[in-house]
């Protein structure tokens, strides 16, 4: 990138840099140009034994048939509704997570209060608490709430974030003073203050947060596993295991496949399109 | 703690503001772990109608059990090799990126995106590929090494079905973290190397391996981490925890345990000991930020 300076060139070690990023960008991209070429196929095509290399005519034939009807011997409903699931469920997770986490930062940041600091350490010992490590016990409490098969099921348990808090806290600190004393001196309350300075000034953190947290929320898998069992709450990555669990023999390959990248997709797209956003995100919220 | 010298004045405002962050945590996550600490304590029989305080007892069967321990045996492995290959493809495709000039923006955008497949996903693209009837790598396998790929079987290719899968995943995510790591390494003294006659394989050695070590640090935290937690996905739609509990690692244990074993205060007591471990790491990788930024 910058590197003009370097003193001396060497076409060796330009080949082998070139070669070492092209085995690896192939690598990466094999076991989904497989998954796409499987997605265009029909289940016969699997029988020969080896798995078709060069896609097929069916792309739309599967997809579609995912789609709208999803796949009834799998006990998999129509793909369209979990997608919408998924993305309600990652779309609330992540606007759920920077609204409660901002306004914890804020309140942290700016007031001086019995507790404070008891409040920071109740929020950083969620870090330590992943759900996969307490599973039993939070199934349990979210049934006697009577939040089983429910989107609040699916969200709220998720969006304590102390990462976000963390991130917030660290951007607020870096705010000068000044503009703080100088609302208070135009009278300005702290809530004025909070929506007319400090959420335009972290607009780029807001968005490179909502990135990750997006990916975060779509790719759950364990959550909606445990707390669904009624189709109409499916989510799209819970719902391609039912797919592929049919007895190996019958597995519908081509099926399988398109719908793994029907799950896959939506997130990857978010981070292309988003690439600096989400970089900016990922590494800010792991300082 | 740090904060600022402006303050407002505390009206309650403050404790609306955290609230329903505290609200949430106590409800699911303080309380669910207090319930967790609770019934590891206990012994429910298989009809939930009586409970008994047991002590240690669950902690004494786990730690004598050869199960567990052959899980926790399996946990290691299993993290272990995620960690250092992940790190290492990473570490070396981010020092090519960092070389290739013009290129280096349209790599790294074919680089990062595996970080946002699901690792559900993840696990099924793989599981696919090393199917013993119709999987491209088992038939190449078969073909070149004449050796008959089952993963359904033989323990050693379903912890490497689980090892490739978790790799894959998380080598973006390390890529961009060397790759920011290396930008950071001031120009200056890469070239100063450069006319002392370094070559540019020393120089990565010697100037830029030793200044990034802070990232590598971090990420061998990370990567441990997620080995241990986040690839539950990737074992129960690939292995499920088998052959012979070869690739049961302790997420997946607890699970099994207490979703489908329904052997509650053993699954509780599992659940403590994983958090003691996340502990324990989170402590390790915290002091060691704290330190850093304070030199």
């Amino acid at each position: 990138m910058q590197q003009q300076g370097m003193v001396e060139k060497s076409p060796l070690l330009d080949v082998l840099t070139h070669a070492v990023l092209i085995v690896g960008e192939a690598v990466v991209v094999f076991p989904v140009w497989l998954a796409f070429v499987a997605s265009t196929r029909i289940d016969s095509d699997f029988l020969t034994g080896v798995v078709p290399m060069l896609p097929g005519p069916h792309l739309l034939d599967n997809f579609g048939a995912l789609l709208s009807a999803g796949n009834s011997t799998a006990g998999a409903p129509p793909f369209a509704a979990m997608l919408l699931n998924s993305l309600i469920m990652a779309l609330l997770i992540a606007v759920g997570k920077i609204a409660i986490s901002i306004t914890s930062a804020f309140a942290i940041v700016y007031f001086r209060f019995p507790g404070r600091v008891l409040c920071f350490w109740a929020i950083f010992i969620t870090l330590m608490l992943p759900v996969e490590v307490r599973i039993v016990p939070t199934f349990k409490v979210v049934a006697d709430l009577g939040m089983l098969n429910s989107y609040p099921g699916l969200v709220i348990p998720l969006i304590a974030s102390a990462t976000a808090t963390f991130l917030f806290r660290q951007v607020f600190l870096t705010i000068p003073d000044e503009l703080a004393e100088a609302a208070r001196v135009d009278g300005a309350g702290a809530l004025r203050f909070f929506w007319d300075i400090l959420i335009p000034l972290s607009r780029t953190n807001i968005a490179a947060l909502f990135v990750v947290l997006f990916v975060y929320g779509w790719n759950q898998y364990l959550w909606p596993l445990l707390i669904t069992t009624d189709p109409k709450y499916y989510t799209v990555v819970m719902g391609i295991k039912r797919l592929a669990t049919v007895l190996d023999g019958d597995t519908q390959w081509n099926l399988v496949m398109a719908g793994t990248i029907l799950a896959a997709l939506p997130p990857v797209l978010v981070i292309i399109v988003m690439q600096r956003l989400f970089v900016k995100g990922l590494i800010e919220t792991e300082k | 703690m740090q904060s600022k010298r402006a303050l407002f004045p505390n009206n309650g405002l403050p404790y609306l503001l955290l609230a329903p962050q505290l609200i949430v945590t106590i409800i699911f996550f303080l309380w669910p772990a207090g319930q967790a600490v609770l019934s590891s304590f206990q012994r429910q029989d298989p009809f939930g109608l009586k409970v008994t305080f047991v002590w240690f007892d669950n902690y004494q069967r786990l730690l004598r059990s050869g199960v567990y321990l052959h899980s926790l045996g399996v946990t290691a492995i299993f993290a272990i090799s995620v960690a250092v290959l992940a790190m290492g493809l990473a570490l070396i495709l981010a020092a090519a990126v960092s070389r290739a000039l013009k290129l280096g923006r349209f790599y790294t955008t074919l680089l990062v995106w595996p970080y946002a497949v699901a690792p559900a996903a993840v696990g099924l693209l793989w599981w696919f590929m090393f199917n013993p009837s119709v999987g491209i790598l088992s038939y190449v396998i078969r073909a070149v090494f004449h050796y008959d790929w089952n993963h359904r079987l033989h323990d050693t290719d379903a912890m490497i079905l689980i090892v490739v899968s978790a790799v894959w995943k998380q080598i973006s995510y390390n890529f961009l973290f060397f790759v920011a790591g290396m930008a950071s390494v001031p120009q200056s003294l890469t070239e100063a190397a450069a006319l002392d006659g370094a070559g540019p394989v020393h120089r990565f050695w010697t100037v830029i391996f030793p200044l990034i070590a802070p990232t590598t640090f971090f990420l061998t935290m990370i990567n441990i981490t997620y080995a241990m937690f986040d690839t539950f996905p990737i074992v129960d739609t690939t292995t499920s925890g088998g052959p012979n509990q070869a690739t049961n690692i302790l997420v997946y244990k607890v699970y099994a345990d207490g979703f489908l074993g329904l052997d509650l205060g053993s699954s509780a007591a599992q659940s403590v000991l994983l958090m003691i471990i996340v502990v324990t790491l989170t402590v390790i990788q915290f002091c060691a930020v704290e330190r850093e930024t304070r030199t």
